[in-house]
């Protein structure tokens, strides 16, 4: 179990620079979860860590110990990969031995550790099996059976559950973050799913581009984001965003509605942020035009047309409406996020 | 939409290979064509071989497709008359001998230049390719003055020697495809895993590559086994001599072909390379169709 930094990390293929001097303090024992939209530089990032890719500038600590030039089997880690990298022609326990077996440890070691992640991940029965024969489930389990028997100081998960189907993906979500929490060994988790990394982590760092946009806990980014870019990347349905000026005693969006502001708001405002479950049913509320209502059972989610701009509500009540009916809606005053011009946040 | 739905499976079947006689045509014939062509050689081969002289020479009383006494005659001239089982032995020796040579080579060069990613790797890639696009009928003239100043002239070594500059550059690029195959993320476990390159190379890659190895393997075995012109000009004593070199110089005297014994010679020639490559022929087509399972 071990500390983990990255400090001003930069790393460059050719002319292309990938990261741009990135900075992450991941505390003993903690949950982390790097996340972003494809090639924003979050799976280079893990690689560095794990020593699969150079460092081109900057620094990774591990446990206080500088390891830019310490090769991966000495950084004390271990790695759970997309396609879970078994090796094929092996067993399901030399899989898991395999590396136990790489540093001469005794048999009955071996036997033992090899017994005691079988038994923590539920492959008792499956240790004789090739890997060809098992479910995907299975096989990121045993993914993760190779990383358990190492006691390493760091778990690395590399985008583990995409391979999977959806409702796999929601058991083994549950699973990886229950086992974490047994083992208590800190874990740094890559993932482009928002809902994976709000219901896993303990800290999330939302990058893009190369750069990290917020770093933080996954309710603070939630009711905070420090950006457009968070504001539209955390959250599902993705908040509402609309650009426009403060005018007429409210926010006026460029698509010609008027919305309600918290009172004491000044300023220069840009982009008026408003979740869809922050928006209520009201009578004074603004009045829009029904586009699209799409019942999900525990909630709806509304498409309404205020003026030329749409914007989308989830409500817990069941709308009764058809398209073209008009409806009214008010924001939560409380929770409207307003951008500045440069899109980060007004406070 | 019933219709629509018959008319649409309807309309597969009117193109489907179910008529009989469209089958026999289509199919059948072509097929019988290609196994005729393809296997009349080794017929002529095999008829010829066990035909007693006087058959042999005259079609006029004899029909030439077939034996009426069969004769094992050309056999036992060519097993105690001449040094054929000698031949064999060479011919055995070089070819098992220059083909785990190259492999070994390939082997290290193929994984080097796929995986090791080092400054150059694609050039190097490229001249071994290049190297490959040389003809033997020129690269003997130079090959053979090394030959003779390393003394190795009229050996068996001069030809297991030489047959790698052909099977290396061929090995390596029918490996290098290969390993392309196997998913690296395997060898970055294997990496994080406490691995060395040589324990990844022998434990994680050449067991995956196992198929792609074996028709390398059957592939430097046959061309040497049937290769000609070094084996030509790099041996002179009869002993020493390789098959197909041995059956042309040795059987042929003056102007007079012993066919009988040649057909026989090259019968019993190619037995070893068709037995070996019924062992392998899963494994061989495996490798040229598809990559490794996981």
């Amino acid at each position: 179990m071990a500390t983990v930094s990255v400090r001003q990390a930069k790393k460059v293929f050719g002319s292309t620079k990938i990261l741009h001097g990135v900075d992450v303090e991941i505390a003993d024992g903690e949950f982390v979860v790097l996340v972003g939209p494809s090639g924003c530089g979050k799976s280079t990032l893990l690689r560095m860590i794990a020593g699969l890719e150079n460092i081109s500038g900057g620094e990774i600590a591990i446990g206080g110990r500088v390891v830019n030039n310490v090769p991966p089997k000495d950084r004390d880690i271990a790695m759970v990969f997309q396609n879970y990298a078994l090796y094929p022609h092996m067993t399901v326990r030399e899989n898991m031995a395999f590396s136990m077996k790489l540093a001469k440890a005794p048999a009955s070691v071996m036997e033992e550790e090899v017994n005691r992640a079988a038994k923590i991940l539920g492959l008792d029965a499956l240790l004789d099996r090739y890997p060809r024969q098992l479910s995907g489930g299975q096989r990121q389990r045993v993914a993760m059976g190779r990383a358990i028997v190492r006691h390493p100081q760091v778990f690395l998960f590399d985008e583990p559950l995409s391979n999977l189907d959806a409702k796999l993906r929601v058991q083994m979500r549950s699973e990886i973050k229950e086992l974490q929490q047994r083992l208590a060994t800190t874990t740094i988790y890559v993932t482009h799913d928002q809902i994976e990394a709000m219901t896993m982590a303990d800290q999330i760092v939302v990058m893009n581009g190369g750069r990290i946009e917020q770093a933080g806990a996954p309710l603070a980014l939630y009711d905070r984001p420090a950006n457009l870019f968070v504001a539209g990347f955390i959250g599902s349905p993705a908040m509402n965003l609309l650009p426009g000026r403060i005018a007429d005693g409210g926010f006026r969006t460029d698509g010609g509605a008027l919305l309600p502001l918290p009172p004491g708001t000044s300023g220069n405002a840009a982009t008026y942020g408003i979740r869809p479950e922050h928006l209520m049913l009201a009578d004074d509320g603004v009045e829009g035009t029904i586009v699209i209502v799409e019942p999900t059972g525990s909630e709806t989610q509304v498409t309404l047309r205020i003026g030329e701009t749409q914007i989308i509500g989830a409500f817990r009540e069941r709308v009764q409406g058809r398209p073209g009916d008009p409806l009214r809606v008010m924001p939560d005053l409380s929770l409207v996020h307003l951008f500045g011009p440069d899109g980060n946040r007004l406070s | 939409m019933t219709e629509a739905t018959n008319s649409a499976t309807a309309a597969p079947e009117m193109l489907s290979w179910d008529s009989k006689s469209r089958r026999v045509v289509m199919l059948y014939v072509p097929l019988a064509c290609f196994l005729l062509i393809l296997l009349f050689p080794f017929y002529w081969m095999g008829v010829t071989a066990f035909k007693p002289n006087a058959e042999l020479y005259d079609f006029a009383q004899h029909n030439p497709f077939w034996i009426t006494s069969p004769t094992l005659d050309h056999i036992k001239h060519l097993l105690f008359n001449t040094s054929y089982p000698s031949w064999l032995w060479t011919t055995m020796l070089v070819s098992i001998a220059a083909t785990f040579l190259s492999l070994f080579a390939s082997t290290l060069a193929a994984y080097s230049i796929q995986r090791l990613r080092f400054r150059g790797s694609q050039y190097v890639g490229l001249a071994i390719y290049l190297a490959y696009l040389v003809p033997p009928s020129i690269l003997f003239i130079p090959l053979a003055t090394m030959v003779v100043q390393l003394g190795l002239f009229d050996t068996p070594f001069a030809l297991i020697l030489t047959y790698p500059t052909f099977l290396v550059p061929f090995c390596t690029w029918l490996l290098i495809g290969y390993f392309k195959s196997i998913p690296y993320e395997l060898e970055e476990c294997a990496l994080i895993d406490g691995a060395s390159r040589l324990q990844i190379l022998r434990q994680i890659t050449l067991p995956l590559a196992i198929p792609g190895l074996i028709s390398a393997g059957i592939f430097s075995f046959t061309l040497s086994w049937n290769e000609f012109i070094y084996a030509l000009a790099f041996i002179q004593s009869s002993e020493n001599k390789t098959v197909p070199v041995a059956i042309l110089t040795e059987l042929v005297t003056g102007d007079v072909y012993q066919w009988g014994a040649l057909m026989a010679g090259s019968l019993l020639g190619s037995l070893p390379v068709a037995i070996f490559y019924s062992f392998f022929v899963d494994y061989y087509v495996s490798s040229l169709t598809g990559a490794v399972k996981e």
